[in-house]
């Protein structure tokens, strides 16, 4: 008997403009114990869903049609008070914003304890030692302490453990995971789904887990159902659905990540074309068909499409999936076939430091750090937050100003110069794209008026008529139509928004582009377009892209030279070949066996980090991954700064290891380097 | 072709979003509609005064005075001066709707500079016009009222000046903590990539998107105002007479109130219905504003 059963489920909200289907047609059964993972887009239907399942739909929607089993009750005529007897008890939920989920007046200890307590399930004493229990089987070092604490003293990958803990307290038969990891660091993010897996086989809860991001659930899931508009469009076993996805959605998923040891020139991103339509929106036939490259009109528009079942255990909603497998995705052109050749050096950071007075404290941000760009490649620099990567980005397009050290871009040095000391053109040469599609433009002036500023600003035109062409051929260039330089940014999806600001970046042919997680707010589906893009347009103009990431996959995929960064210092340079094979630094060994990989035949070596990144007020004294290192090699790592290393003349390694045993290293991704060539 | 072509942008797709201009919105709130009527009661015939066949606002009828209730030639009854009410009345409406907006934009123009300083250059620029403010705020209004109007005189000139002095502080609250948080925003970063001076980002960048909670804010001010301004006048430190002030016509029939309620009674029905309708009109727009 399954544990969950949703039939035929419609839920509705009522809206101004009428009521919208955000969830229709949906069935779905999780066994006791099993672990299914549901993936999709924002606008999908995904949270509706949670909330439908835990019955906290608002005043405005309602599940108008199926229904919800849970243990065999139907869960959509259960009364409140059953509702809240099955919740937290037999059924529990984690989050996205751990930070959100507790409460900051009361200690740890008494929020645990509340649970049990709510339920009428123990007295207090009990309540507390099932706490401190549950805590330990966390792994929060140090239970009796961590009881004692508010949450502001925890990190956060601390306390999205222990909001697991408090949802595991009451040994619910399904826990509910919405987005758990989204926001937390790649080594944090490893960390908390190890942790999944190893409660999961200890208590045999049940997961549902949700999220948009195929790597973490090929990490955890069994079975994986993709969403698309509101409708369930595939589900299959985790080993089926990445070996044979059948439903193009799932397809162009797929084809739009990078997959492991592939790059810009042997396999470039397929994006999939257009955006998630608004909920209600798509057309009830197939919601897919207006992005769909293999859709067929009379085929694919005639009728409501059902799920069918395409083998055992794997159903799709494709009238065409049959026909699929023999149609390949149309692949764009590959980049360029050469590897862009070593140019000139454009940027050339030498002992650059950027301190920050916090009080009478020193917040050590970029602590000598040396590393330079060459012309026309493309430099990606990685770490955690709080390695200082966005520290050194406003430093070199002159947002801040380094404390001491120098950085010398395109001859000059800049250090110490941010853009009002920097001349005209200057300031041109090196531009920026930001991170945050919604903050990137000003919501009150329509998107062409930036572009248009911008081109009269850097001289390269004047009088109206040239600045209409040129702004109609910067839209040209981010493939735009020129009609929507008078719309305002709020008119825009996420996508198009970065694509003004990649346009903004351009207008003064800048040398140099810096790109701060350009694409980490965007849905994977429009990532790989934008990422596309950026990448042709730098190719094109052979401008610098200092690009900066946590996402080692993307990396790889783009970057031809790569920097790691660690609490403001260089762990590892060289070209990007070099960075994903031993010998690693530690740090980024740890790093490349954190980042999760959409495949689930791929076998990494499991390296978790101890803790989090320390606090850059309060740096150790020797090498600065020293407190979290596994291969530590003793009070050396702790006393001395550690040496540099070269592997080869352009791949060198900070650290105390000699460099024949970091050769040694198994590699972190054995069978996938092997199956890649 | 590349493969990032094939993405069909399908402009202005999502279109049918509110407007973010929230006066061009304002037909969708009914208190807001209602405030409105309650503002353009007024507003009309103020502005029409001079054309409406009204008799002067200054004219004495002797004759009424041994009647001062209505009658067919003074539909409201006459002031214990012998004054028609209803001239005096729609001609105090004219005061009040034409010094209100005056003083309330006065005191937007200086509070938006000062919160625009405060918020963009922060540091010490902050702290001076903060703890300025912070000054002006610890007096109860009207006692500042008071002092202001004792030492300087009352005028129309003088009232503005005080208005702008016991409101700009509030104002420029409100526009520092906007500007604080705008500041963020990658937006105002991209115009320093772009050299924009300190003023153009601020008055081109920032002072735009401060503009929905300000509109809000200008409409209670404009209540609140109109009470300053009745409230100077029935301190006898409004308009000097014989201005028709709707304040000063209360105070002037509190004397007689008990044996000709309707002197004090019509002024103070204009005054509340005035306030009323711009609270409401602001009550429409914060549930405009929300509504997204």
């Amino acid at each position: 008997m399954s544990l969950l059963e949703i039939r035929d489920l419609r839920v509705e909200y009522t809206t101004s403009r009428g009521t919208v289907a955000a969830v229709q047609d949906f069935s779905l059964d999780i066994a006791p114990g099993e672990s299914f993972g549901l993936v999709g887009e924002s606008g999908c239907g995904k949270s509706t869903l949670i909330l439908a399942i835990m019955g906290y739909m608002g005043r405005n929607g309602a599940v108008t049609k199926g229904e919800i089993l849970f243990e065999g009750r139907n869960l959509v005529r259960a009364g409140r008070e059953e509702l809240r007897r099955i919740r937290g008890a037999r059924m529990a939920i984690v989050y996205q914003e751990p930070a959100t989920a507790l409460n900051p007046s009361m200690t740890i200890g008494q929020q645990l304890i509340e649970v049990p307590m709510a339920h009428g399930e123990a007295t207090a004493a009990d309540a507390r030692l099932r706490a401190v229990r549950v805590l330990a089987d966390v792994h929060l070092p140090d239970p009796d302490s961590v009881m004692r604490r508010y949450p502001h003293q925890l990190s956060g990958g601390q306390k999205q453990r222990v909001v697991i803990a408090m949802a595991l307290l009451a040994n619910p038969a399904l826990l509910l995971l919405d987005e758990p990891t989204t926001g937390l660091d790649v080594t944090v993010e490893a960390a908390v789904l190890d942790l999944l897996n190893e409660l999961r086989a200890k208590y045999g809860t049940a997961l549902f887990y949700i999220s948009h991001n195929l790597g973490v659930i090929a990490q955890v899931c069994e079975r994986i159902g993709v969403m698309y508009a509101g409708k369930l469009v595939e589900e299959a076993s985790a080993e089926a659905l990445f070996a044979l996805p059948r439903h193009p959605y799932t397809r162009g998923l797929l084809a739009s990540l990078p997959r492991p040891g592939a790059d810009k020139r042997t396999a470039p991103l397929v994006p999939i074309p257009g955006v998630v339509p608004a909920a209600g929106r798509a057309p009830p036939t197939c919601g897919f068909l207006s992005r769909c490259a293999h859709g067929e009109r009379g085929k694919c528009d005639a009728s409501v499409v059902p799920l069918l079942r395409a083998a055992p255990a794997h159903v799709v909603r494709c009238v065409r999936w049959a026909e699929l497998p023999a149609m390949p995705p149309a692949a764009p052109p590959a980049l360029a076939n050469a590897p862009t050749d070593v140019g000139a050096t454009v940027m050339e950071a030498h002992d650059l430091t950027r301190v920050f007075s916090v009080g009478r404290r020193k917040l050590i941000a970029n602590d000598h750090l040396t590393l330079a760009a060459q012309r026309g490649r493309v430099l990606a620099i990685v770490g955690e937050s709080g390695s200082g990567k966005s520290t050194f980005a406003k430093v070199l397009a002159g947002l801040d100003a380094a404390s001491s050290g120098s950085l010398v871009v395109l001859g000059e040095d800049v250090a110490r110069r941010p853009v009002r000391r920097r001349a005209a053109k200057l300031v041109a040469a090196v531009q920026m794209v930001f991170q945050q599609p919604e903050g990137t433009l000003n919501p009150s002036h329509p998107v062409g008026w930036p572009l248009a500023r911008s081109l009269r600003k850097f001289g390269i035109a004047r009088d109206r008529r040239t600045v209409d062409a040129k702004v109609a051929a910067l839209l040209e260039m981010v493939r735009l139509p020129a009609s929507l330089r008078h719309a305002l940014p709020r008119q825009l999806s996420g996508g198009q928004k970065q694509r003004i600001a990649i346009a903004r970046a351009f207008a003064g042919n800048p040398e140099l582009l810096i790109a701060d997680e350009p694409v980490s707010a965007l849905d994977v589906s429009v990532r790989a377009a934008v990422i596309n893009l950026l990448l042709r347009i730098q190719q094109e103009s052979r401008t610098t892209l200092v690009f900066i990431s946590h996402d080692l996959g993307l990396v790889r995929y783009l970057a031809d030279d790569v920097v790691v960064m660690y609490l403001g210092q260089v762990m590892e340079a060289g070209p990007v070949a070099a960075l994903f094979d031993p010998p690693y630094h530690p740090y980024t060994e740890a790093l490349l066996s954190a980042a999760p990989v959409p495949d689930p035949t791929v076998k990494t070596t499991r390296i978790r980090l101890e803790g989090e990144i320390p606090s850059p007020l309060n740096v150790p004294q020797g090498c600065r991954f020293a407190t979290r290192c596994p291969r530590k090699l003793g009070r050396v790592c702790d006393d001395t700064p550690p040496p540099l290393r070269e592997a080869t003349a352009d791949h060198i390694i900070h650290c105390h290891i000699p460099i024949e045993d970091l050769r040694a290293v198994p590699p972190v991704f054995a069978r996938a380097v092997a199956t890649a060539h | 072709m590349s493969a990032v072509s094939n993405e069909p942008v399908s402009a202005l797709e999502v279109a049918g979003r509110p407007s973010p201009n929230l006066l061009r919105r304002l037909p969708d709130s009914k208190v807001a509609m209602f405030g409105l009527g309650l503002v353009l009661i007024w507003v009309i015939p103020a502005l029409l005064a001079p054309v409406l066949p009204l008799k002067p606002p200054d004219a004495q009828d002797y004759l009424a005075m041994a009647h001062p209730g209505s009658s067919a030639s003074h539909w409201l009854g006459v002031d214990p001066l012998g004054r028609d009410m209803l001239s005096r009345i729609v001609w105090g409406a004219r005061t009040v709707l034409a010094v209100a907006p005056v003083a309330v934009l006065a005191a937007y123009v200086v509070g938006a500079a000062m919160g625009l300083l405060a918020g963009y250059y922060g540091g010490w620029v902050d702290a001076a016009i903060s703890r300025a403010s912070d000054v002006i705020l610890s007096f109860p209004v009207i006692v500042l009222y008071v002092i202001l109007i004792a030492n300087i005189g009352p005028s129309v000139a003088n009232i503005i000046v005080a208005v702008v002095a016991a409101s700009a502080p509030g104002i420029s609250r409100i526009v520092r903590g906007l500007v604080m948080s705008l500041m963020h925003q990658e937006f105002v970063a991209a115009a320093y990539l772009r050299r924009e001076s300190d003023v153009f980002v601020m008055l081109v960048e920032l002072l735009p998107n401060c503009r929905g909670p300000l509109i809000t804010d200008f409409c209670l001010r404009l209540g609140y105002t109109t009470i300053t301004i009745g409230t100077l006048g029935f301190l006898g430190l409004g308009l000097p007479p014989p201005n028709p002030d709707w304040g000063g016509m209360i105070k002037q029939a509190t004397s007689m109130i008990t044996v000709f309620p309707h002197m004090a009674l019509y002024p103070t029905i204009a005054l509340v219905s005035l306030i009323l309708g711009f609270n409401l009109l602001a009550d429409g727009l914060t549930e405009l504003s929300q509504a997204d």
